[in-house]
C-alpha cells in the first residue's frame, strides 16, 4: 500500500512514464488493429472496414501450421537441453572452489552477450567442419546455447540462497544423494528451473538470426519467425502475418508473464528459512 | 563422574566417540593434528577453542563430512572412515540450524524417518512426540520462517532427536541466540541430555557455556587438543599458559614473579577474583603472597570491578573485587593465598 507520506512523482514524470508506455506498446496495438483490416495489400490507416476472415485463412493454411509446430518442437527440446545442462553446470560451479571458476561461470554467460550473427556464424562454420548436414536438430543445438545460460543463470541465482548446510543436514539424517536432491534441493530450485525454462522457450520460439545460420532448407528451416519474415516480402494477404504475430504475441507473452510471477513468489519465501 | 585423572583410557565398551591419532589437513593447513581423544557413552561433552582451532573440523570428522588425512576413528566401536554420513549412528544440530524452508516443521521433523522409509503413521506420531520433548507441541504445521530463533533451535534438536543418536553432534548451537535465550537452552539442553541418556558433543567458543553444561572439556589450540578435563580441572588447573588465558581470565604469571612468591621458577596461573586488596593497617597472615600495586584502568561491571593493576617490574594482575571506589593511579596492596597459584609444566 502507498502511504500519504511518501513523496508523489511530479506530473512532468508521469507523463514522460506515460509516453514511454505509449511508446513500447502503440506498435503492438497496431498489429492487432491491422489483424482485422479488409484491406490486404498496405497498411491503411485507419483500416477501410473491418473483418475476421484473416483468422479463417490462417485456419487454413498447412505452412503456417507447419512452421507453428516446428517451432514447439525446437523451443521444447532446446529448452529440455537448456535444463539438464544448464542446471547441472549451475550445481557445480555452486558447489566446488577451483582456480579460474569466474571465467567459466562467465563463459557460460557469454552466449547470451555475443550478438546472434557471431554464434551463428560461430555455429555454421563449426557444423560445416564437423561435416553434421544442417537440420532440426542444428536449429537446436544453436538455440541450446543461449537457452543454457537463462536456465544457467536462474539455477545458480537459487543455489546461492541455499544454505549448503542445509544439504549436509539432509545426508545427515540419512538421505542420500539422490533423495537429498529429489527432497530438498529440486523443491527449492523448482521454480527458478520453470522460470528459467520458460523463459529459454520463449527465446527459442522467436529466434530469427542464429536459426538462418543453422537451418537447413525445406520445410525443416522454416520456423515461424522465419516464415514471418518470408511473408513479408510478399504482398498479398498481409493481415495473415498480423493474425499469426498476435499468435506468437500469446505463446511467448504467457510464460514470460508466468515466469516474472514464479520468481517473484519464490524471493518472498526464499528467504524466510534462513 | 570421570575421577581426578582426566587422562584416564576408558574401557571399549564404554567409548562412544574414539579418535586415534587422527589428522585433517587442507593442503598446508593442519586444521585437526594428531589428535587422540576418548569421549564416554552417555557424557556431554564440550569442545572449546579458538575459530580455526580444529574443533568444528573434529565435529564434522564424527558426522562424516570430513574424512580424516590419517588416523582412525570410532564411533560405538565401529570403524567410521569411509562410512558416509546417512550411514552413520549419529546426528547434528548445525549452527544455522539448517531446516528445510520449503517443509513444515512437522516435516522438517519427521524427514530422518521418511527418508528411512517409516510409514507416515508412525513416523508423525514419533515427531509429534519430539515436539512435545522441545516443548513444541502443536507447532507442527507452521514453517520454519514463522519461528523465532530458539524455537528454530528446538525444531533442529527434535529433527536430530527423532531419529534416536547414539551421539547427537551440536555446532555452536546457541551462538545465534540472544543472552538470555542462551542461558535458558543450556539449563534445558543438559537436562534433555541427562534425560534421554545420549552422548552429547557440543562446540562451542564460548567458556562459560562449555564449562556450566560439559561433563568434560576439550581444549583445542592450533588444530590440537592442549587439555581434556572436567570443567573445575580446566579452570583451576590448567595445564598451559594457552588454557589459562583461554578458559576464564587468568593471570599468567612470568617465571621470575612466580620465583619471586616462593614457587619455582616456573609460568603459573591465578585467577583474578582470588586476589584481595589489602586496606592499609591489614597485615599479611602466613601463606599469603602480597604485593604493592599501581592501578593501570578500572573497569566497572556491575556485580564486580575490574581493576588492571601493575606489580613489580612488568608483571600485570588483573582483580575481580566489589566496587572499591579507586581510581587510576592508585597505590594498593594485593594480596593472595599461596595455594591459589597454580604452577603449569613448562612452556606453552
Amino acid at each position: 500500500m502507498r502511504s500519504n507520506l511518501e513523496p508523489r512523482a511530479p506530473w512532468g514524470l508521469k507523463l514522460a512514464a506515460l509516453l514511454c508506455v505509449l511508446f513500447l506498446h502503440v506498435p503492438l496495438l497496431l498489429i492487432f488493429l491491422y489483424a482485422f483490416t479488409t484491406e490486404e495489400k498496405s497498411y491503411q490507416f485507419p483500416p477501410p472496414a473491418y473483418t475476421t476472415k484473416w483468422f479463417a485463412v490462417v485456419w487454413e493454411r498447412q505452412d503456417i501450421w507447419d512452421a507453428i509446430w516446428l517451432s514447439v518442437k525446437i523451443a521444447s527440446i532446446a529448452t529440455a537441453v537448456a535444463l539438464v545442462l544448464g542446471t547441472l553446470a549451475a550445481a557445480a560451479l555452486w558447489k566446488s572452489r577451483f582456480i579460474g571458476k569466474d571465467y567459466i561461470s562467465l563463459l557460460f554467460i557469454l552466449p547470451i552477450a555475443l550478438p546472434g550473427i557471431i554464434t551463428g556464424i560461430a555455429l555454421r562454420s563449426a557444423f560445416n567442419v564437423a561435416d553434421i548436414p544442417f537440420s532440426m536438430w542444428t536449429i537446436i543445438l544453436g538455440h541450446a546455447t543461449f537457452c543454457i545460460v537463462v536456465v544457467f543463470n536462474n539455477a545458480l541465482a537459487r543455489f546461492r540462497r541455499l544454505s549448503g548446510s542445509m544439504i549436509e543436514a539432509s545426508m545427515d539424517l540419512g538421505a542420500d544423494g539422490f533423495q537429498t536432491f529429489r527432497y530438498v534441493v529440486l523443491p527449492q530450485i523448482g521454480s527458478a528451473l520453470l522460470a528459467g525454462g520458460m523463459l529459454a522457450f520463449a527465446l527459442s520460439f522467436d529466434e530469427v538470426i542464429v536459426t538462418t545460420f543453422t537451418a537447413g532448407t525445406g520445410v525443416d528451416a522454416k520456423t515461424l519467425p522465419i516464415w514471418m519474415l518470408d511473408e513479408l516480402i510478399r504482398p498479398r494477404q498481409r493481415p495473415v502475418t498480423n493474425v499469426v504475430a498476435i499468435f506468437v504475441m500469446c505463446v511467448t507473452f504467457i510464460p514470460i508473464l508466468a515466469a516474472y510471477y514464479l520468481t517473484r513468489d519464490a524471493e518472498h519465501t526464499a528467504g524466510a528459512g534462513k | 563422574m570421570f575421577g581426578r585423572d582426566f587422562k584416564m583410557t576408558l574401557s571399549n565398551a564404554t567409548v562412544a566417540v574414539r579418535f586415534q591419532d587422527v589428522s585433517r589437513h587442507f593442503g598446508n593447513v593442519r586444521a585437526v593434528d594428531a589428535v587422540d581423544l576418548d569421549i564416554a557413552r552417555g557424557e556431554f561433552f564440550a569442545m572449546l577453542g579458538p575459530s580455526g582451532s580444529g574443533k568444528t573440523t573434529c565435529l564434522r570428522l564424527i558426522a562424516g563430512f570430513e574424512q580424516p588425512t590419517s588416523g582412525h576413528i570410532e564411533i560405538f566401536g565401529e570403524t567410521a572412515e569411509g562410512v558416509p554420513p546417512y550411514r552413520r549412528a549419529v546426528n547434528t544440530v548445525f549452527q544455522d540450524y539448517a531446516l528445510f524452508p520449503h517443509m513444515n516443521v512437522l516435516d522438517n521433523v519427521a524427514y530422518g524417518l521418511m527418508v528411512k522409509g517409516v510409514d507416515r503413521n508412525q513416523r508423525l506420531a514419533k515427531s509429534e512426540e519430539a515436539l512435545k520433548l522441545v516443548a513444541l507441541a502443536g507447532y507442527g504445521s507452521r514453517k520454519p520462517g514463522q519461528l523465532s530463533g530458539g524455537q528454530r533451535q528446538r525444531v533442529a534438536l527434535a529433527r536430530a532427536l527423532v531419529n534416536e543418536p547414539k551421539v547427537l553432534l551440536l555446532d555452536e548451537p546457541l551462538g545465534a541466540l540472544d543472552l538470555k535465550l542462551r542461558e535458558q537452552m543450556q539449563v534445558e539442553l543438559k537436562s534433555l541430555q541427562r534425560k534421554l541418556g545420549i552422548t552429547f558433543i557440543f562446540v562451542t567458543h564460548d567458556q562459560g557455556e562449555a564449562l556450566s553444561m560439559a561433563d568434560r572439556v576439550a581444549i583445542f589450540n592450533e588444530g590440537r587438543i592442549v587439555q581434556v578435563g572436567r570443567p573445575e580441572d580446566v579452570y583451576e588447573r590448567p595445564q598451559t599458559r594457552f588454557v589459562a588465558d583461554f578458559v576464564g581470565s587468568s593471570n599468567v604469571l612470568s617465571p621470575d614473579f612466580t620465583k619471586a612468591c616462593g614457587l619455582g621458577a616456573n609460568w603459573s596461573s591465578l585467577r583474578p577474583e582470588k586476589i584481595r586488596v589489602l586496606s592499609a593497617k591489614e597485615k599479611a597472615a602466613r601463606d599469603v603472597v602480597s604485593f604493592p600495586a599501581q592501578v593501570t584502568s578500572v573497569h566497572y561491571q556491575g556485580a564486580i570491578t575490574r581493576i588492571n593493576t601493575r606489580v613489580k617490574g612488568d608483571q600485570v594482575l588483573s582483580v575481580s573485587a566489589p566496587a572499591a571506589g579507586l581510581a587510576l593511579g592508585d597505590k594498593l596492596t594485593l594480596a593472595w593465598p599461596r595455594s591459589a597459584m597454580h604452577v603449569m609444566g613448562g612452556e606453552a
